[in-house]
């Protein structure tokens, strides 16, 4: 019989630590004691995008959503809902409505990628079927290649991992390539600092990225597929492999696919948390069993890429993105964004913002949106000292700039990364030389050490930074900071040492005076660093 | 898992598991309510409900929830149960055998005339 209420629990990496499976056992368990198990499902869902200081469950077709807190607040719901049919005001979270007003349009997410998370089982891929799953992949099977590689490229969607390279264009260039054995790679790995975006999108609906890279591989001429992975993403690990599994089961991956002829194999890489293992090519030394260095280039992995051959690196959210556009149309998807930047993006907000969580939103919404409007403002009614966009190799901003939107041109046309969509609010208990340390302390951790702009440059600069922490900067020693920033930039070897000057320089420009103020005094200015006392004289 | 060998088997799938997915569809046009409490489980409430839920699916209505609650206060007249439609008012039913529970569904939500016969309320509760 077909259950008429759903209960849906909220598993993500987050809520998990706050005892989520446990209570949806709970939950279930007790369904089954008052015998409601033939008319309620018990299911687990995504991420509903915020995050809640307790475990988040929802109950349909009502549409109440509960944050629960302990065993009694399940005992609760089941007691007074389930078995008497009344709301329990008291553990009942105000949902951000969906209501057509102005003043609430704003708010208003626009779903493409996370169509799914939060409302599927990604455990259970009819689910996703149900969703129009993979009639995607069924319609391109149909088709030429090109003909598919022709409508991503109309579509205008460009990668969402940081580069925002077109990726119908990558895909052509790998096409291109007249070679039997070529790849697909997801690049999962998600090492900028203050990104979860990739890891919520694949814990609530894995099935979108699977489906998303079978098109790829079919598009290109690939039968070999990666998903590279940190290795502590352990919900996306298991979430992904049933999937894999499922769909194995059904025929969607494997061989004569959907009786087209086309066999795609898909598997999962783990990593080990290295940041340098995101950027391409060490990703791919990292999944021919070598250790994440990255290679020159080019060649590019189109041309040369794993194991030399001709090979598609993608990110998460860029393959998720993928099976909508083909349903849809490349002119739909156009339209979302702005001119040069079609499409959604998926944020990732943290720091001293209220609502942390991931939002998904036009391409193009600016900054203060972002942060008020989706945020929902800074913390314990603090003031907002600065926001870093796009990552940790993002830019540094100030309250002012917020009204910036968005998009791939943003870098362009106001000096403002997008990156891979991270913002992180600083307020004003921060210090910027505090700040600017703690994220140069990274960079010089995670520098690989093949070459020596980067492994010696970021050491320098951070020595450089541990001074003004001190009380012992000055003007020269600040101003030698752009030096290094320029010989980085201009010489070290990957992506990861060019990054460095971004965030640096913008903090050194914006916050100069802040550097200033910690030179030639005794005492720290911002009550954050702490210099060393001065030795008493001794008469 | 039997394999999926084209796009008609692949929406053969999706057909079946929508009808899941619909029950948890939000914002419908009305709702069923099933007093389920002790005295009307007693009366056979449980199956009511089921009746409820089978006729819905077998006549395809997606825009009706159905939900459970605790008793109306009108324990002779159980199995009661309470449909709500948007827009009119309440109207409780009570005695409402399995068979009974069809006949409303076909009558009341399906063409829209109430159930003379089996009211024993109007109005909200
Ligand atoms: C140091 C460094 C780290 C990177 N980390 C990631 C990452 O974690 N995830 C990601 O998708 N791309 C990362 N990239 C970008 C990748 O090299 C590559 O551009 C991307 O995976 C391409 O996919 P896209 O076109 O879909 O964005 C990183 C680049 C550098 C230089």
């Amino acid at each position: 019989m077909l259950k008429p209420i759903t209960i849906l629990v909220s598993v993500d990496s987050n809520s998990a630590l706050l005892g989520a499976r446990h209570y949806k056992n709970y939950l279930s368990q007790l369904v089954k004691k008052y015998n409601l198990d033939s008319i309620t499902d018990v299911l687990e869902t995504g991420s509903f995008g915020n995050y809640g200081e307790g475990v988040l469950i929802s109950i349909l077709p009502e549409n109440i959503h509960y944050s629960v807190k302990s065993e009694k607040d399940i005992e609760l719901i089941v007691q007074e809902y389930l078995l008497k049919g009344r709301r329990v005001p008291s553990l009942v979270v105000e949902k951000i409505e969906k209501e057509e007003t102005e003043e609430k349009k704003k708010n208003v997410e626009e779903r493409v990628v996370l169509r799914n998370a939060g409302e599927i089982d990604p455990k259970n891929i009819n689910e996703y079927i149900a969703k129009d799953g993979y009639q995607a992949l069924a319609k391109v099977l149909n088709e030429e290649r090109i003909e598919v590689i022709n409508k991503v490229k109309e579509s205008g969607l460009r990668g969402r991992g940081g580069a925002g390279f077109p990726t119908g264009m990558k895909w052509e260039f790998t096409y291109k390539v007249d070679n039997p054995e070529k790849y697909v790679i997801c690049n999962a790995d998600e090492g900028e600092p203050g990104t979860f975006k990739d890891r919520l999108i694949m814990e609530g609906d894995p099935h979108s990225v699977i489906e998303g890279m079978a098109i790829a591989a079919y598009a290109v001429g690939a039968n070999k597929g990666y998903i590279y992975i940190r290795g502590e993403y352990f919900e996306s690990i298991s979430n992904l492999r049933k999937a894999i599994e499922q769909a194995y089961e059904y025929g969607l991956l494997g061989d004569n696919i959907l009786d087209s002829g086309f066999n795609f194999d898909l598997s999962v890489r783990l990593g080990a948390g290295a940041y340098v293992c995101g950027e391409e090519t060490a990703l791919i030394e990292s999944i021919e069993g070598k250790s994440g260095r990255p290679r020159l280039k080019p060649p590019y992995p189109p041309v040369s890429g794993l194991y030399g051959k001709p090979t598609v690196v993608n990110n998460v959210e860029t393959y998720a993105s993928v099976p909508p556009i083909i349903i849809n149309g490349p002119d739909w998807f156009k339209v979302l964004g702005t001119s040069n930047s079609a499409g959604t993006k998926v944020f990732s907000l943290c720091g001293n913002l209220i609502n942390k969580g991931i939002v998904e939103v036009k391409m193009g919404t600016t900054v203060s949106d972002l942060v008020y409007n989706f945020g929902g403002g800074i913390r314990d009614g603090k003031a907002i000292k600065m926001i870093q966009t796009g990552g940790a190799a993002g830019t540094f901003i100030k309250p002012e700039e917020m009204n910036t939107p968005l998009d791939f041109d943003s870098m362009k046309n106001y000096g403002i990364s997008l990156g891979s969509g991270v913002i992180l609010a600083i307020n004003e208990d921060h210090c910027a030389v505090d700040v600017a340390l703690n994220l140069m302390e990274f960079f010089e951790h995670e520098s690989c050490g093949k070459c020596t702009p980067c492994r010696e440059g970021t050491k320098v600069i951070v020595d450089i930074l541990h001074k003004f922490s001190k009380g012992q900067g000055s003007e020269e020693l600040f101003n030698s900071l752009y030096d290094i920033a320029e010989t980085m930039e201009a010489s070290a070897f990957c992506g990861l040492g060019q990054a460095v000057p971004i965030p640096l320089r913008s903090i050194l420009d914006r916050f100069k005076d802040e550097f200033m103020a910690h030179v030639g005094v005794d005492e720290a200015p911002c009550g954050v660093c702490k210099f060393p006392k001065k030795k008493k004289k001794v008469h | 898992m039997a394999k999926i060998k084209s796009l008609e088997d692949l929406m053969k799938i999706k057909d079946d598991a929508v009808k899941n997915l619909k029950l948890r569809e939000t914002g419908k046009r009305g709702k069923i309510v099933v007093a389920m409490g002790t005295c009307g489980i007693a009366a056979g409430a449980k199956d009511t409900f089921k009746a409820v839920v089978e006729e819905l699916s077998d006549k395809d209505i997606d825009d009706i929830s159905v939900v459970q609650s605790g008793c109306f206060g009108l324990c002779d007249a159980e199995p009661t149960i309470e449909v709500k439609l948007e827009g009119s008012e309440p109207i409780v039913y009570g005695h409402v055998t399995p068979e009974q529970a069809k006949r409303i569904i076909n009558q009341h939500i399906v063409n829209g005339k109430v159930v003379g016969d089996l009211i024993i309320k109007r109005g909200e509760l």
